[in-house]
């Protein structure tokens, strides 16, 4: 099961087979297969309790499966490493509830995010060079943060917060992008502004987005999955997924 | 000769003395009383020798007079002065009109009070109440008196009672042993018999066994004393549970009402030791005022503290819960401080009040006392301890799987926000949760009081060793409490012989916490996404 | 780049308490020594030595404040460190004895002479050497709080059952030197000390070397553990403080952030117990009593967590507050306010005195802008 990956997958950037997990007898993810290319943005999408969160958080690290493979670049097994380790392979996470530092201001959040070393030597004596420094001015331009930086991140809105979000994991500069439920509590205008910052994002980094919004959804244009308690029900394009009668009836109910 | 012989002759012994008794009890008496009236070291040893084996009526009497040297002998015969002052003749037991003239004390020296001493020993033996033959057997037993062994062997003859003759075949077996001229193949028998009675002074009795005894019974003898030794160790063990079960069951009533509101609420009180304090004190004003106004209520006093214990210490606990640690939530560790300073309040009011000295409280009379069950020495307090543990967890228990107001309290434990949502009023729950939590610890006081010194500083000594069980234990499910308290009380005392006891509790401590870097959660944690949270 | 990392934005604040305690450390002793005891500008030796106490406990709750205020460990323990720091210089001090004990052996302490044993055991050898003795000030509660912290900060152990366990550490510890067999006086610890290096202890010129000295020690511990928390580490434990996993899925090592944070803390307090010894002229096992590691938190949260000079503060401002009621009629009162002030900051005081100062100038200041919002309290 753990044994090196054949040459085959290589091509996948993050590689799930047959993974399966319960919390006291209740299985969240059953048997949940799936492959994500190098740069490519897929849609997640699911009823309540279909195991989205779950997934991502087998993915990052945070829960491991009971049984199955979670390869990523086709050569490291995830289920081996822990939350840090993984984040620094270059997988970067958003959570549904944004979650920002509110006692640092808004630039040094960034500054955490900031793709660099992590030890503890390093962060002790560490002075923020001149590229850096750029890089998080860029950053602060892309979500439209700049004028704010020396704001406590706290005092932000929630749209704002999930912005913010959005430049930590930019600053992180992942290979892959786990971004859960990105437009929730979002205005419409704002919606279609992180619609835009997300395809931006996707041009030069792989992006799996969990979302319940389908006008959302409709506007990233991307291949969707459909999981339900725990597998894929369907896959393929939005128009596609959507005609399928089971996932009509997982839907709307029976 | 063999023992079966031994019995035989002392049988035939027997019966000649009761014949002879009968026959010749006036003349033997005779001399007897010569003797006494003599008044020489050596004619009274033999005196008493004669009636004793005599068995005459007033021999006791008699005996003990000449112990407590009330015994008059003279030329006029024989007189016992009466512990109320009057005297009796010794001969007839009849009282005399006036003080004799012409007696005085008999004297004793070392060898006379021997005599006596053993004399009183071989009276008890014929006994007519068995509780007191099997005292003195055991007495003889003690004392292995070469000098009693045939009047040991005559109250076998006799003895009906089961118990009082495994206590006389035991003091036989004692003298033999000791006895220097015994015969092997009775030492074999003795050795047997005290293999049998299996305890300390078993063990004693055969390393008595003279040192030129041979080989074949000094074998026997390393055997017994193996075989002994073995079964005390067993029943060492089985005290040293005991009292783990015992401690266990203390741990038990001050943590449980911690676990419940650790469980409910996530809130750590660090003042519930001094609900257990005021529980105790509560036991000793309720005890003062039946001493001081209907004492013959007294063995009542712990069934009287036990309301007014819990409603004392739940109420201040839901003036705690209502008053500062409402507006403490989701802020475990300021709660933390903050039972921490009410903990402080309490105790200095407490030491205002009643003083900074331990107060009594006293045991009602089904508290006192122990038995015996085997080798285990078992107190009453104890015992009723662990049974009143045993009650108020089932009462808990019930308390949450059948009432209302367990089931929403059970709902608020797993999900706060969702119980909060289906409308139930988590904050009276909470009150209501904490109340019960510090009255419980207000019985676990109560019981406390029976064992403990209830000073200020009484719920200080068990706070920590309470938070032990709890985070051992797991948040969330009382059976998880029980086995935190057991495993801890049963741990501590087993490892006290071992390590000592303060070594044995810093090694429990240790174990502890490396056992929380295992599971972070304790024993019997909730798991799932809800709780990671 | 050591001067860079340990004045890196200093802030009016922390340059006025700097000021004052550097001030303090020339001054006072020269006002003690130099000055006529009629003068009113004269510092009696007594209040030297009770404020050098005072300073010792400052030090103390600032190595707290660097667990608790920044990266939300709430210790419950740290008087452990405190203590073990304050045995190693009482070691060192017994050693100096030498043959002037009660009993005249040149090698054993008294109590040990007492017990009838032949020889020093092992774990006292070297601290006759001073350097030695210093470094066990830092090495033994750094040691001990990096096993310690190893074991919980890995498997996760936070919150409540952190501080739990870290209580179960001191009362451990404290059981353990109760004991004779244990080579540390047992109950009577460790006292009748007769010089320091060389000087008699009770001098009064030593007297104010050793004030002076706790003056220096808490200015350099208050730069180190400022120059840590304005440092890019300092940011990444008040994010773990605040936001635990998220920092974790930043891709740091909160297990190591912590663990260094929380032994730095320990080397902290050990030399915080290091100068307490010789001030007060005894150690034993009563200062590993939980409830001391308690009183420590109090300071800090009266003084302000989460700001060094407001825990410094705190301490002080509290054992002024002890020292003044327990040396009057209402000693019997103590405890009651004591347990009042636990209450009264945690409920009404959330960020102490300091924090809540500070909290009320940025609103003067600037009336127009819109409040900070309040940060997570630390679990």
């Amino acid at each position: 099961m753990n044994a090196p990956v054949p040459g085959a997958l290589t091509s996948s950037l993050l590689y799930l087979d047959g993974v399966s997990v319960s919390f006291d007898g209740f299985k969240a993810i059953r048997g949940l297969s799936l492959t994500i290319e190098p740069g490519e943005m897929r849609a997640i999408i699911g009823p309540n309790g279909a195991g989205k969160t779950t997934m991502m958080d087998i993915i990052t690290g945070k829960t491991k499966p009971d049984v199955g493979t979670v390869m990523f670049g086709g050569t490291v097994d995830l289920t081996k490493l822990d939350e840090a380790a993984i984040a620094n392979l270059g997988i970067g996470r958003k959570f549904q509830k944004p979650t920002v530092f509110d006692s640092h201001t808004i630039e040094d959040n960034i500054l955490l995010a900031l793709k660099s070393k992590r030890s503890v030597g390093k962060t002790l004596f560490w002075k923020t060079e001149s590229p850096q420094q750029k890089r998080i001015d860029d950053i602060l331009g892309i979500i439209r943060l700049a004028d704010r930086r020396d704001r406590l991140a706290g005092s932000l809105s929630h749209g704002q917060k999930q912005w913010l979000e959005i430049g930590m994991l930019l600053a992180q500069d992942p290979k892959l992008l786990l971004v859960d439920e990105p437009a929730a509590g979002m205005t419409d205008g704002e919606t279609a502004q992180t619609a835009v910052l997300l395809k931006e994002i996707a041009r030069d980094h792989s992006v799996i987005v969990v979302e319940h919004d389908m006008g959302f959804i409709r506007e990233l244009g991307v291949k969707v999955t459909v999981l339900h308690e725990g597998s894929v029900l369907a896959e393929g394009p939005l128009d596609h997924v959507s005609a399928n009668e089971r996932v009509v009836e997982v839907y709307l109910g029976r | 000769m063999s023992l079966f012989h031994r019995l035989k002759h002392a049988l035939v012994i027997l019966v000649a003395l009761v014949a002879a008794s009968v026959a010749s009890i006036a003349q033997t008496a005779d001399e007897a009383f010569t003797r006494l009236a003599a008044d020489s070291y050596s004619d009274t040893s033999r005196a008493i020798e004669i009636l004793v084996s005599s068995a005459h009526p007033n021999a006791a009497l008699i005996v003990e007079a000449l112990n407590d040297g009330r015994l008059l002998a003279g030329p006029g015969g024989v007189a016992v002065k009466t512990a109320a002052g009057g005297f009796v003749d010794a001969r007839t037991g009849q009282a005399l009109p006036a003080a004799p003239v012409d007696m005085k004390p008999v004297r004793l020296n070392n060898a006379v009070r021997r005599a006596v001493q053993a004399a009183l020993g071989g009276l008890g033996l014929l006994n007519p109440d068995p509780a007191k033959r099997t005292a003195a057997a055991e007495a003889v037993f003690k004392s292995r008196d070469a000098g009693l062994l045939p009047i040991v062997e005559a109250a076998i003859g006799k003895e009906t009672n089961p118990r009082a003759l495994a206590a006389l075949r035991q003091a036989q077996a004692a003298i033999l042993i000791a006895k220097p001229d015994t015969q092997p193949l009775d030492r074999f028998a003795a050795i047997e018999v005290l293999r049998e009675r299996a305890d300390q002074d078993a063990l004693a009795t055969l390393r008595a066994l003279p040192g030129d005894a041979t080989p074949a019974l000094k074998d026997a003898q390393a055997k017994a004393i193996a075989t002994i030794e073995g079964r005390l160790k067993l029943w060492a063990a089985a005290q040293n549970l005991w009292y783990g079960l015992s401690l266990g069951s203390v741990l038990l009533l001050a943590a449980i009402g911690l676990a419940i509101t650790f469980g409910v609420m996530g809130v750590i009180n660090m003042a519930h030791g001094e609900m257990v304090m005021l529980g105790a004190y509560t036991t000793f004003v309720v005890q003062e005022l039946i001493r001081n106004h209907a004492p013959w209520l007294f063995d009542w006093s712990l069934a009287i503290a036990l309301p007014a214990a819990f409603v004392v210490a739940g109420a201040v606990g839901i003036a705690i819960e209502r008053g500062v640690i409402r507006f403490l939530y989701g802020r475990p560790l300021e709660t933390l401080l903050a039972t921490w300073g009410i903990s402080l309040i309490l105790q200095q009011a407490v030491r205002t009040a009643f003083g900074p000295t331990n107060r009594e409280v006293g045991a009602p009379s089904f508290m006192s006392g122990a038995f015996e069950l085997g080798g285990l020495a078992i107190t009453y307090n104890r015992l009723w301890i662990i049974v009143f543990a045993a009650l108020v967890f089932a009462a808990l228990l019930a308390i949450l799987k059948l009432t209302p107001m367990g089931l929403q309290m059970r709902a608020v434990t797993q999900n706060r926000r969702m119980a909060s949502a289906m409308g139930i009023r988590t904050g009276r729950i909470d009150a209501l949760t904490f109340g019960l939590g510090s009255g419980v610890a207000g019985l676990a006081g109560v019981a406390l009081s029976q064992i403990d010194n209830v000073s200020p500083n009484l719920g200080q000594s068990y706070i920590i060793d309470s938070f032990m069980v709890v985070v051992f234990g797991g948040v969330g499910n009382l059976w998880g409490t029980v086995v935190g308290a057991m495993t801890l009380g049963v741990a501590n005392k087993l490892l006290e012989p071992y390590a000592g006891a303060v070594l044995g509790k810093i090694a429990l401590l240790v174990c502890i916490i490396l056992f929380i870097q295992k599971r972070p959660r304790g024993l019997f944690a909730l798991k799932g996404r809800a709780v990671e949270a | 780049m050591i001067t860079r990392f340990l004045l890196q934005n200093m802030d009016k604040r922390g340059g006025i308490f700097l000021a004052i305690l550097l001030g303090s450390a020339v001054l006072v002793p020269l006002s003690n020594l130099l000055l006529p005891a009629s003068s009113p500008f004269h510092v009696p030796t007594s209040t030297l030595s009770l404020w050098g106490k005072y300073l010792c406990y400052a030090l103390l709750a600032v190595s707290l404040d660097l667990v608790w205020g920044y990266c939300g460990i709430l210790s419950l323990g740290h008087g452990a460190f405190f203590a073990l720091g304050g045995y190693a210089m009482g070691m060192y001090l017994m050693r100096q004895i030498g043959s002037r004990g009660v009993y005249g052996n040149p090698i054993l302490p008294d109590f040990m002479v007492f017990l009838n044993w032949q020889e020093l055991p092992w774990y006292w050898w070297g601290f006759s050497s001073f350097p030695f003795a210093m470094l066990m000030v830092l090495a033994v509660p750094g040691l001990l709080a990096f096993v310690f912290g190893w074991f919980a900060f890995r498997s996760r152990v936070t919150g409540v059952y952190l501080s739990i366990i870290t209580q179960a550490l001191t009362y451990a510890l404290l059981l353990a030197f109760f004991r004779n067999d244990m080579g540390f006086g047992g109950n009577n610890g460790l006292t009748d000390f007769k010089d320091i290096l060389g000087f008699n202890i009770q001098a009064q010129a030593t007297r104010a070397a050793l004030f002076s000295l706790t003056c220096i020690m808490l200015a350099a511990g208050f730069l180190i553990a400022r120059g840590i928390v304005v440092s890019k580490l300092g940011k990444v434990v008040t994010a773990i403080r605040d936001a635990e996993s998220r920092t974790r899925f930043l891709g740091y090592r909160v297990d190591r952030f912590k663990l260094f944070v929380f032994t730095v803390s320990a080397c902290m307090a050990g030399v915080a117990g290091a100068l307490y010894v010789p001030q007060v002229g005894i150690i034993n096992p009563s200062e590993f009593a939980p409830a001391n590691s308690i009183e420590t938190v109090i300071w800090v949260a009266v003084g302000g967590r989460g700001t060094l000079v407001g825990a410094a503060l705190g301490a002080v401002v509290v054992n002024w507050a002890k020292t003044l009621f327990t040396s009057g009629f209402m000693a019997p009162y103590w405890l009651f306010a004591l347990g009042g002030l636990f209450v009264v900051v945690t409920l009404f005081l959330p960020k102490g005195i300091l924090g809540t100062a500070e909290a009320i100038w940025a609103r003067r200041r600037k009336p127009d802008s819109t409040p900070a919002a309040e940060p997570a309290p630390a679990e």
